[in-house]
């Protein structure tokens, strides 16, 4: 009888990379639920052309490098890719700007990095980037709450639009923007961010309909959404606590520095903790291993650093949200912080980096 | 603030970083009682069950062993011996597959036990009485190694005299599935006491602490009860986590110490032994019962009837499961250990060794088998894990990339090789086999590494010599060089002492006469212009003694000739025509030397040959035509040998060789023509008596020898020479066959490697002694050449031992 012969350990904690990744594809159903609430069910529309992209891409650029590709695809990690980048641009955006962001993430971020595992960014965010510098316009045309559209949406309007850049009643997305009064509205990050160039108070910006005693509306509740759904991964041992709790509490100690110093000129903490993609970054974003420090002190290093550049670059920046700039900004400090932060081995009594200059 | 052994008394208990929580499985045997099972057919002991060396072996097959019989000896203090589990007979000592995950044969004494389990005498340790040294030598003669698994010989663990705080007594059992100390202790919580007992006698430490798992309670419950009477005695309920059992994570968890890096336990006070070692130690001084039996787990979802079993060292697997109603699947695995850090054996006549606390049998289902390993996602699981507080994830990088500065900077050293990071891996890597190819490459490059610097050292050790011999024997040659000259300068102020001396006389005679006559004066100038030359040959000579670098012994001595012989024959004309050719020939052979690799040998021919060609020119004078023909067989000679010089290596004996042979046939020519007949017989005697010491000495190895051999053949040559005269075809034809073996001769010590110098020199001497015997007297010279080749072998023989090489 012949034994198989296997190198210790012999046991398995059965975690695998694809159930990580699924695990987090499904922890963001509360977030996209509450998307799809407020802003029409056009994220689904958005999901579904960034996965089959996300695909697509992964599939041919396997074959090109002549690797096997049903067991990549079966990861999951192209997946939550495509998810996260489609959660994150504005609902309506033409569909070219998801397929080409998709494609971006994956061929070029992704893959000629050397595929799953060695990007040194995180593809969705470096789409993002992509396109927001590249399509300034389309990437910044969030329409408002749909408590707030003039015009009520058909079923068949996210489709006309995405595909048309037209509601199936011909509005265009300017038109879709503009309130009853004929105000064209911008996302509430937007707007404050044009009021302070304006003159006006954060307290006179506050009172635009927008607002709510929350932040923003509807932007307050997708972000409640998504906190529950990163503590639900948290609660399942998927990602580590460091990274989210220090992003947060980074941006936290930032705003509230600011809004201290002048709250005539600054937004109140909670105002930045529920706007933007803030939870969407910290829960679903910055825990993304691959491209996050990797030493327990370098998570903490890395949450804040995006926590406190979320907030400067919303503050002084030119666009009116951060978290994808924040994150490619830690992305690349990476490797620094993770040479820096080597936990002491037991054992060893100096500092590893002691010895090296 | 408390005192660290306050916080340890009042039951304060540290963490350890990292650790995971796999399923125990503990269940399907903990609660069973130990299982016996009957002998085995045959048993199977390996000579080294431990970290160490192995004992000498006591026993040769075919003999009769009682239970608990030494099969081996401690012969040094690293071994510990091991002993026939049962009574019976040695089948025999072979190699037999080895507990080891390489499963790599190994000597094992094959017993086939009897039945009757008769024991040989027992002699039980009285505590109270017994010393300290009587009491380690018997836990080193009762082969007690650390249970454990490491396997460290405990008498040397237990021999610590001071500087002990705590004795941890380890009885955690953290890896699932492994049962064998919990019984163990459910059972004999007594012995394991009195084993506790025997060890705080020898190490006298300040506590002992006795750390178990939580997920044991009868074992604890048992140890409580067993340690009551014992205030110093702590049982230490440690949470159930994965590698709690390892020794520096135990320690950290009961004391909160940590062993710095490369040192031992014992450094920071501490040492730790396993429960079922203090068992161990308890029966074999109470008892007298050696480490022949240990309770292993057998256990997994292929066995019927999983349990613990207190079964005899050296039972193969396979009878183990058997006994447990093993039904294998398709491509079983058979682990040794646990399911962490045990290892899988590729078969099952692997017997059971001191250290083996478990053999797990899982079916697929149970435990299985890995999946594809896939890109490392950098999730850090590992790291959040590791027991050593490593980066494995940074560790793997760099043992893929062989990048061993990197390794050794992120302290791979430090890994313990638990398992924990691979456990938790979701890419399903094998992180610990990497680490473990690394860890081997490391210790193959360093033991290469060390190899290396031997050798060097060794090269250069033999570079100094070989330099520091040259020096010497430069240093020698020209010592001697500088007292012949001033030899030579003092009789030639002897010799101008004594012609002033005559000067004076004559002066004196001729002084009643005012005015000396012209054909007085013209004489005397005459004889002043005679002394200038000879004195000027004399010194032309000596120079071209002197130029040449070095100047062996022998080889200045006949140098110092042809001064000699050219002073006493200045009259004659011819002889200065051939010392202006010598000269000639010594200038173009310095210039050869000059070229070739190694001068100071090769010099050593020309003034050899230069004092036979003398030699043969002075003998000239009495027969100038055979003369001539002599010192132009000399010279082709002398030229061929500085060819074929020029081509060797390594020279120093042909070098030497030739001076001696040269020198001869010049005697010998000189000498030539007295007795033609015998000198052919006698040549032809010796030529054959060359040919022989030739073939016994082609057999000889050592070069010495066989660079002895030549002077008898050219002796030879030289003989035959000498018949040249009298009978010219005879002897070129002896002529050309001596100089035929003279080449092959040649080419083989070419061929050798190192050849001593010195040694030639007597075999050279003696056959010129004896060529100068022929000289006078030509019938005699036969048996004088006979006597010489006698001597010259015996000189070859006492060379022989001197060999360096």
């Amino acid at each position: 009888m012949s034994f198989r012969i296997a190198s210790s350990p012999h046991h398995h904690s059965q975690q695998h990379t694809s159930v990580l990744m699924r695990t987090v594809t499904l922890a963001c159903i509360p977030g996209i639920a509450a998307q799809c609430y407020f802003f029409g069910y056009a994220v689904l529309l958005q999901i579904l052309l960034a996965v089959v992209t996300a695909w697509a891409s992964e599939a041919l650029v396997l074959k090109l490098r002549a690797k096997p590709v049903l067991p990549r695809l079966k990861d999951n990690s192209a997946l939550l890719t495509a998810v996260l980048l489609a959660v994150a641009i504005p609902s309506y955006a033409p569909w070219w700007i998801i397929v080409g962001g998709t494609a971006f993430a994956i061929i070029i971020v992704k893959q000629l990095y050397g595929g799953l595992g060695n990007n040194l960014f995180n593809p969705a965010m470096a789409a993002y980037v992509m396109l927001l510098i590249s399509f300034p316009q389309q990437m910044t045309s969030w329409l408002p709450p749909q408590q707030l559209q003039a015009q009520p949406q058909s079923i068949a309007d996210p489709v006309c639009a995405v595909f048309t850049n037209f509601s199936c009643a011909g509005y265009s997305l300017t038109q879709l923007k503009t309130d009853a009064d004929g105000m064209t509205m911008a996302t509430p990050l937007d707007t404050l961010k044009t009021d302070l160039a304006a003159g006006r108070t954060v307290p006179e910006s506050l009172q635009q309909p927008v607002f709510d005693s929350l932040g923003g509306v509807g932007w307050n509740w997708v972000n409640l959404a998504y906190l529950l759904g990163g503590l639900w991964l948290l609660q399942q041992k998927v990602i580590q606590w460091r990274i989210p709790l220090a992003l947060l509490v980074g941006l936290t100690i930032a705003s509230s520095l600011a809004w201290l110093m002048s709250p005539d000129l600054n937004a109140s903490p909670l105002f930045h903790l529920l706007s933007g993609g803030t939870m969407l970054a910290a829960f679903f974003i910055a825990t993304d291993p691959v491209s996050a420090s990797t030493t327990p002190k370098g998570r903490l290093v890395y949450g804040a650093l995006i926590g406190m550049l979320i907030f400067i670059i919303r503050r002084y920046g030119g666009f009116p949200d951060a978290v994808a700039f924040a994150v490619m900004l830690a992305n690349l400090a990476v490797p620094l912080i993770d040479y820096y932060t080597r936990p002491r081995t037991y054992g060893h009594r100096a500092h590893p980096n002691k010895g090296d200059r | 603030v408390q005192s660290l052994f306050q916080q340890i008394k009042a039951g304060q208990l540290w963490d350890f970083h990292g650790g995971i929580h796999p399923p125990a499985r503990k269940q399907q045997t903990q609660q069973k009682p130990i299982g016996r099972m009957s002998l085995p057919d045959r048993l199977y002991v390996p000579l080294r069950q431990h970290i160490g060396v192995a004992g000498t072996v006591l026993v040769q097959p075919g003999d009769r062993v009682l239970k608990g019989q030494p099969l081996t000896y401690a012969s040094n203090a690293m071994a510990v011996p091991v002993h026939a589990p049962t009574s019976g007979s040695v089948l025999a000592i072979e190699a037999h597959p080895s507990a080891h995950p390489s499963a790599l044969p190994e000597p094992c004494v094959v017993i086939a036990p009897d039945g009757l389990e008769q024991w040989r005498e027992r002699f039980p340790l009285d505590l109270e009485s017994a010393q300290r040294p009587e009491l380690l030598e018997r836990i080193q003669q009762a082969g007690i190694a650390g249970m454990g698994g490491a396997g460290f010989p405990t008498h040397i663990k237990s021999a610590a005299t001071t500087g002990v705080d705590y004795l941890i007594i380890n009885a955690v059992e953290c890896e699932p599935y492994i049962t064998a100390d919990a019984v163990l202790m459910q059972e004999y919580a007594t012995t394991i006491v009195k084993g506790i007992d025997i060890l705080c006698q020898l190490l006298n430490p300040t506590a002992v602490l006795i750390g178990i798992e939580d997920d044991k309670p009868d074992a604890i419950t048992a140890m409580q009860a067993a340690t009551s009477q014992r205030d110093s005695y702590l049982v230490r309920v440690v949470p159930a986590k994965y590698p709690s059992g390892g020794e520096k994570q135990l320690i950290q968890l009961l004391t909160s110490k940590e062993v710095p890096a490369g040192r031992r336990p014992l450094d920071i006070g501490i040492v730790m032994q396993n429960v079922g070692t203090a068992f161990a130690i308890a029966q074999a001084v109470l008892d007298d019962i050696p480490l022949i039996s240990r309770i292993v787990t057998v256990v997994g979802q292929t066995l019927s009837q999983p349990q613990n079993i207190h079964a005899l060292i050296g039972t193969p697997v396979g009878t183990l499961l058997d006994h447990c109603g093993f039904a294998p699947e398709i491509n079983q695995r058979v682990i040794m250990g646990g399911p962490m850090m045990g290892f899988t054996l590729p078969s099952l006549q692997v017997p059971l060794v001191k250290t083996s606390n478990c053999i797990l049998a899982p079916t697929q289902a149970e435990l299985p088998v890995a999946g594809a390993e896939l890109d490392c996602i950098r999730c850090g699981a590992c790291a959040e894990v590791c027991p050593a507080t490593l980066l494995p994830q940074q560790l793997l990088w760099y043992s893929k990339a062989k990048d061993q500065d990197k390794l050794k900077e992120y302290n791979l050293a430090d890994c313990i090789e638990c398992g924990a990071c691979a456990y938790v891996c979701p890419s399903e890597i094998p992180l610990v086999h990497y680490y473990r190819v690394a860890k081997a490459e490391i210790r193959e490059q360093s033991r290469e590494e060390l190899k290396a610097e031997q050798a060097k050292a060794r090269f250069e050790a033999r570079n100094e010599r070989l330099e520091r011999e040259k020096q010497q024997r430069n240093a020698r040659n020209q010592a001697l060089a500088a007292q012949r000259q001033q030899q030579m300068a003092e009789q030639q102020k002897q010799r101008e002492v004594a012609a002033a001396q005559a000067r004076i006389q004559a002066s004196h005679v001729e002084s009643p006469a005012e005015t000396l006559s012209r054909e007085q004066i013209i004489a005397a100038r005459e004889q002043k212009k005679a002394e200038a030359r000879a004195y000027q040959q004399a010194k032309s000579a000596a120079e071209a003694t002197n130029k040449t670098a070095i100047v062996n012994e022998t080889a200045t001595s006949s140098a110092g000739e042809p001064a000699t012989v050219n002073e006493t024959a200045s009259s004659n004309r011819s002889d200065a025509v051939a010392a202006a050719i010598a000269r000639a020939k010594a200038k173009k052979a310095q210039q050869q030397d000059g070229a070739a690799t190694e001068t100071a040998d090769q010099a050593e021919l020309q003034p050899a040959s230069l004092a036979s060609e003398a030699e043969a020119d002075s003998a000239a004078a009495a027969d100038p035509r055979a003369a001539a023909v002599a010192a132009a067989i000399a010279r082709a000679k002398a030229k061929k040998a500085q060819q074929q010089d020029g081509a060797a290596a390594e020279t120093d004996s042909q070098a030497e060789l030739k001076p001696a042979s040269l020198a001869t046939e010049a005697e010998a020519d000189s000498a030539a023509a007295v007795d033609p007949r015998a000198a052919a017989v006698a040549a032809a005697i010796a030529r054959a008596k060359a040919k022989k010491a030739q073939q016994q000495d082609g057999a000889t190895a050592e070069t010495d020898s066989q660079a002895e051999l030549k002077p008898a053949t050219l002796a030879t040559e030289a003989e035959a020479d000498s018949a040249a005269a009298v009978d010219p075809r005879a002897a070129a034809v002896a002529a050309a066959i001596a100089r035929a073996k003279a080449k092959k001769a040649q080419q083989q010590d070419g061929a050798t490697a190192e050849t001593d110098s010195q040694a030639e020199l007597k075999p050279a001497t003696l056959a010129v002694e004896s060529n100068a015997e022929i000289a006078a007297d030509p019938k005699a010279a036969a048996i004088a050449a006979a006597i010489a080749r006698a001597k010259a072998k015996k000189a070859q023989q006492a060379t022989e031992p001197k060999d360096p090489a």
